[in-house]
């Protein structure tokens, strides 16, 4: 039994309507409501948390090559006189606002954009705070020419030596590639109602279980919420939001998300780069589960030893 | 045995002895077959030069997902390999190199936890080694039954090849048919040369997901090796019968760049 897109959305709006209306403290909430909580219309996204966090902030566009795109914002913020590097996927607020913004879908150039503002805040020593939001990156045409995969390859490596402190934080959607290209970084956090996945639940359920209305049955069986990465060991905490999702008070997530950047920069900032750098790497090396595992530390410090910076 | 297949490509009957002899590329067309990791190496190493490491990693079912299990067991039954990469060191006309071999064969190449493993393990070995690094990519993309592991990956193959290059070790990539998802969006695009086999088909998202955004067709050679050339993602194209000469005059114009030590 298939079920239309149009049956499938008004589910999603009923069972919006019943998740607001519920007291979410009484249970765990499912994975689907929190994909479907991750969606909503008039979620908080990264400009709203900027604004919200931020004493200052100056926006800085375009990728120096080919554009700007609007599905990544990006710039320069203080909190309490200390400048950090903001950048976050840019989903918009309301219908007009998607469509301007690609639903928070990037080009090539939003990563680039991306990176460039990172190696600039590398240069002049200053944090970066990412803010994740987007069902992934966008799979057009022009994203093709203008090499997507290369430019999201890039700042995975980038990032992944970077000699200044990164926080990630996912806010909504953390959709496959596209969320990692701002994603690799010291630290990863997400706010209670958020997920991440390595495709979204429509995309798992029409090519494993050949059936894309059963995106309901896809999303409890990837393990995609907060507590499930979690468990998993991927993230290091998870961001509360008030009962009723972020949307209710957005202020209340945004104190929570500054109170952990400043704590966090704190220890980070004073670390050496170098050391920074290899934990990080460290820690993403260690991420996998298989059978028949080595003794990698070893083998990974006496490659620190061979590189310039990292030794 | 004398089995003909009719090429794919330009539909002439070619008997499988004669694709053997062309290295599994068809003669009447120059279509590039589909190879395995194991006729890779064969046509890529010095005979008998290749000695497999990691091959004991195995797939585990990090996120619990029914049917993955027996899908793995089935497709290691089928493709007799263990993973959808095999990895080794080799020597190519008398050079040594550390060689990475995906097949498309083996659950479409998808990169799980032991393909990034494996990835990760022989990018090491060659900084470790100071060998040059040759990898063979053919996938899907991310394994999505290993769900956020899969994901992973993509950050883990990519953080070793920025530690592999401040080695100074230099990383080959040859792309074959087909390569997209997270293996293009991660190793695949991070080589210090990128070499295409002709015809592959290389890109991030599918052309039915393309084609399903602009709701029309692609244009015809759309992602095709030919196309990332001209759009500047690769440096060149190498037929099969050239590849081995042209990978070893890489290996040769890539000596000496190992940055010195502190005494």
């Amino acid at each position: 039994m298939n079920k239309t897109h149009e049956e499938l959305l008004k589910t999603s709006v009923t069972r919006l309507e019943e998740i607001a209306i519920s007291d979410p403290r009484t249970k765990e909430r499912s994975s689907w409501d929190c994909v479907l909580l991750s969606r909503q219309q008039g979620r908080p996204g990264a400009a709203t948390y900027i604004d919200l966090i931020c004493d200052e902030f100056m926006e800085l566009h375009g990728d120096r090559t080919y554009g700007d795109d609007p599905a990544m914002i990006g710039g320069i913020g203080t909190i309490g006189g200390r400048a950090i590097t903001f950048i976050g996927n840019r989903k918009g607020m309301n219908l007009r606002e998607n469509i301007e913004r690609n639903y928070g879908m990037s080009n090539p150039e939003g990563y680039r954009k991306a990176l460039r503002l990172a190696k600039q805040a590398e240069k002049f020593g200053r944090p970066v705070v990412c803010f994740i939001d987007t069902p992934g990156a966008f799979p057009g045409l022009g994203a093709e020419e203008r090499g997507i995969g290369e430019a999201i390859a890039r700042n995975l490596k980038e990032f992944s030596t970077l000699k200044v402190p990164v926080l990630s934080f996912i806010i909504g959607e953390g959709g496959s590639g596209g969320a990692l290209g701002i994603g690799v970084g010291d630290k990863l956090y997400m706010l209670e109602n958020a997920v991440y996945s390595v495709i979204t639940p429509e995309g798992f359920a029409s090519i494993l279980l050949r059936d894309p209305s059963r995106a309901q049955e896809a999303a409890e069986a990837m393990k995609m919420t907060a507590r499930d990465l979690k468990r998993f060991n991927i993230i290091h905490d998870i961001i509360p939001e008030v009962p009723e999702g972020a949307h209710k008070d957005p202020l209340f997530t945004a104190n929570a998300i500054k109170e952990t950047i400043l704590k966090d920069l704190d220890v980070l900032c004073a670390k050496p780069a170098a050391n920074l750098v290899r934990y990080r790497i460290r820690k993403i090396r260690g991420i996998g589960e298989f059978e028949g595992s080595e003794a990698w530390w070893t083998t990974l410090m006496e490659v620190f030893k061979l590189t310039v910076d990292l030794r | 045995m004398h089995k003909a297949e009719n090429c794919p490509a330009c539909h002439r009957q070619v008997s499988d002895d004669v694709l053997k002899k062309y290295q599994m590329v068809c003669p009447e067309c120059g279509f590039h077959h589909r190879l395995d990791a194991a006729q890779r190496i064969e046509q890529i190493a010095d005979a008998g030069s290749f000695k497999e490491f990691s091959a004991e990693l195995c797939s585990k079912n990090p996120i619990e997902l029914d049917g993955y299990a027996e899908k793995l067991r089935q497709n290691q039954k089928q493709s007799s390999m263990n993973e959808a990469v095999v990895t080794g060191t080799c020597t190519i006309e008398g050079l040594g190199a550390v060689l990475a071999v995906m097949s498309f064969d083996f659950m479409g190449g998808s990169m799980g936890s032991v393909v990034g493993e494996k990835i990760t393990q022989a990018m090491f070995q060659g900084a470790l080694s100071d060998s040059p690094v040759i990898i063979f990519t053919a996938s899907g993309g991310a394994r999505m039954q290993e769900g956020i592991f899969s994901l992973m990956q993509m950050a883990k193959t990519a953080s070793a090849a920025a530690l592999l290059e401040q080695t100074g070790v230099p990383l080959f990539i040859v792309l074959t048919h087909p390569t997209t998802g997270g293996v293009t969006a991660s190793f695949a695009m991070l080589g210090d040369v990128i070499i295409a086999e002709p015809g592959a088909l290389i890109g991030f998202a599918g052309p039915r997901v393309i084609e399903g955004t602009i709701g029309q067709k692609l244009p015809e050679g759309f992602q095709k090796s030919e196309f990332q050339l001209k759009k500047g993602f690769v440096d060149a194209i190498v037929p099969r019968d050239k590849l081995r000469t042209q990978l070893s005059f890489l290996m040769r114009t890539h000596v000496g760049v190992k940055h010195e030590q502190d005494a």
